[in-house]
């Protein structure tokens, strides 16, 4: 068979690709999302003067910035086509340990932002070496690690919500303005750690060996990556980031709550498959979980601002996410 | 394969000697020998249970031998692991597709052996040279003549044919001294079968040996200068195509003749 055979076979998928441009799955995956939350705007936009301000438009991104660096773990382990049900549970704890021991435990603040960060990392870990060493389902340990996340929470804080958090531990709860937007720290530190691991999954070896663990994770293995490595990798970065999201969550609300995060599992998992990444791991984009988190942010201020109570905003958000699945499955299967 | 000039037998490139390996009470490898030629396709065919693909995954580092040795270039070598075998330039090209559907063409080629930039760009961000990589990967198709422009298309977008061609690429690049194929058309239309046996030749003709595992027999003789053929673990007789019917070898396969005995031109039994 000659070569000219194969380039013949290219030329037609080339121009099948041209024609159905918009069935393609990678341009509704990337640009799906961001029209969604495009539209969304537009719609709140029309609906009420309120919505199109910096000081909302600032809100809906101070409101999302918690789940938002959540979402990026969540994003990253979705990619391997794995699955944490712990990360709000994690945070959770995370955000106890830091305000109790700065607090009743007289431990200088910084250090105790760093033993929730390690508390938060700590998790990841396990749950990155449950799954790779005893070889479990990360839905299972994950399940696991959430239950004993949140028991250890309710008894380190005693069931207490804990105030009089130091300054020192509100820091990116401060603000500054431009012209008349209030922007918190928090918030660019969230944008910061989006554009961070935007640059990991794009342009770096460990960002290419997450997107080949989880498309075909026999065929990473053959190729000499260190699959089992990979993923405890993976996984303690994001309970890192978990430890983050509590810092954040410390300072916007200036508490260590025990019951903080109890859905943001799902509330991640939501943003990310909104997000256009797939469940089975391989395929999706962090920037277009900053898409998805955004959507449901919008979605959310912009029924409160028109005045349709909160049970709505998550109706719609369950027929979204329904709808991004279908629309990347039927794409999909029409490709094939 | 007889130097014609001097006579003389040219160093195996790959040679295992009394391989074995057992599995609890099977053993799956009893004394197995193995000669891989310069230059050549070797066969390698027996009937399910024969040892071949055990004698494959010690050949490609992928299991290691309870008892005897292996030879790469006339070197005694040990392998702990595949990436041991691929380190010392020996590559192997497996059965089902092993590349990544939704990485490109460019991304597969590299997988696991990734280019960073140079500079601290490289070292300290580990950022990725891709425009390099591509560059590279585009001359490593056009090497065997896969005609496909763009690196950037996914994987998943070519033909099973052209899929086989990227693992084929992506081995030939890589090997120095042996590519390995197991059963590279096992999930391939007779066309694709056909594209990627002429990628097999002219891997061989750009002076890479291949072994090549297949349960095809007609692929096998159309495509390999010899072929080894394994029954019960052991080598039972190594044949050329030239000069042996299709039958015979099957029937020294499944033992109905004893491949010592039949005068298969240059059998060549290890002379210890």
């Amino acid at each position: 068979m000659s070569s000219a055979t194969v380039g013949d076979q290219l030329g037609s998928t080339r121009s099948a690709g041209v024609r159905s441009l918009f069935s393609n799955p990678s341009v509704l995956a990337n640009f799906g999302p961001l029209f969604a939350l495009i539209l969304a705007g537009v719609y709140f936009t029309s609906q009420t003067d309120r919505f199109l301000s910096g000081t909302n438009l600032s809100l809906v991104v101070q409101q999302s910035m918690v789940v938002g660096v959540l979402a990026i773990g969540q994003t990253l382990i979705i990619l391997t086509a794995g699955i944490d049900l712990s990360c709000g549970a994690v945070m959770a704890l995370g955000g106890i340990v830091m305000t109790r021991e700065a607090t009743e435990g007289g431990v200088n603040p910084y250090l105790a932002i760093l033993l929730g960060l390690g508390a938060c990392t700590a998790f990841g870990f396990l749950n990155g070496a449950l799954i790779t060493k005893i070889r479990l389902p990360p839905f299972i340990v994950t399940l696991g690690t959430l239950n004993i996340a949140f028991a250890l929470t309710h008894i380190y804080s005693r069931e207490r919500t804990v105030t009089g958090v130091p300054d020192e531990q509100l820091y990116f709860g401060n603000t500054f303005r431009v012209n008349t937007t209030t922007i918190t720290y928090g918030m660019i530190m969230m944008f910061a750690l989006f554009l961070v691991v935007w640059f990991i999954l794009g342009q770096t070896t460990i960002g290419r060996h997450i997107y080949a663990v989880g498309n075909n994770p026999e065929a990473a293995r053959l190729t000499g990556i260190n699959t089992q490595r990979l993923l405890v990798i993976v996984y303690t970065f994001a309970g890192l980031l978990y430890g983050v999201a509590a810092m954040l969550f410390v300072a916007r609300t200036g508490v260590g709550d025990p019951n903080a995060g109890q859905t943001d599992n799902l509330s991640t998992i939501t943003a990310v498959v909104l997000g256009g990444t797939s469940l089975f791991g391989g395929r999706g984009t962090i920037l277009g979980t900053l898409v998805g988190v955004l959507i449901v942010g919008v979605i959310r201020n912009g029924l409160q601002l028109i005045g349709v109570g909160a049970v709505y905003q998550i109706l719609v958000t369950g027929v979204l996410v329904i709808v991004a699945v279908a629309v990347d499955q039927i794409s999909r299967r029409k490709q094939a | 394969m007889i130097d014609a000039a001097t006579g003389q037998r040219p160093t195996p490139i790959l040679e295992a000697r009394g391989l074995v390996k057992r599995y609890g009470h099977v053993t799956a490898l009893d004394g197995a020998d193995f000669q891989l030629l310069p230059g050549e396709i070797l066969g390698v065919i027996g009937d399910n249970g024969a040892g071949k693909s055990t004698l494959i995954k010690a050949l490609s580092g992928a299991l290691s031998p309870d008892e005897g040795e292996i030879y790469l270039d006339g070197q005694l070598v040990r392998f702990r692991g595949p990436l041991d075998a691929r380190r010392l330039g020996i590559e192997t090209v497996y059965q089902d597709l092993a590349v990544a559907p939704a990485l490109d063409i460019a991304e597969n080629i590299f997988l696991g052996r990734e280019v960073r930039r140079s500079g601290p760009l490289g070292s300290l961000c580990r950022m990725l040279d891709k425009g390099r990589m591509r560059r590279e990967a585009s001359v490593h198709m056009r090497d065997l003549k896969i005609g496909i422009k763009s690196m950037r298309q996914p994987v998943e977008t070519l033909s099973g044919g052209q899929r086989q061609g990227v693992a084929v690429a992506r081995g030939a690049a890589f090997a120095r001294h042996v590519v390995i194929m197991d059963e590279p058309t096992a999930a391939l239309g007779v066309k694709e079968s056909g594209m990627v046996l002429d990628l097999i030749r002219q891997v061989r003709d750009r002076g890479l040996p291949v072994i090549l595992i297949s349960h095809n027999m007609p692929q096998v003789f159309d495509v390999c200068d010899r072929v080894h053929i394994q029954r019960l673990g052991r080598r039972v007789g190594v044949v050329e195509p030239r000069h042996v019917t299709m039958e015979d070898a099957v029937a020294i396969m499944t033992g109905a003749v004893s491949g010592d005995t039949m005068d298969v031109a240059r059998a060549t039994p290890e002379s210890g």
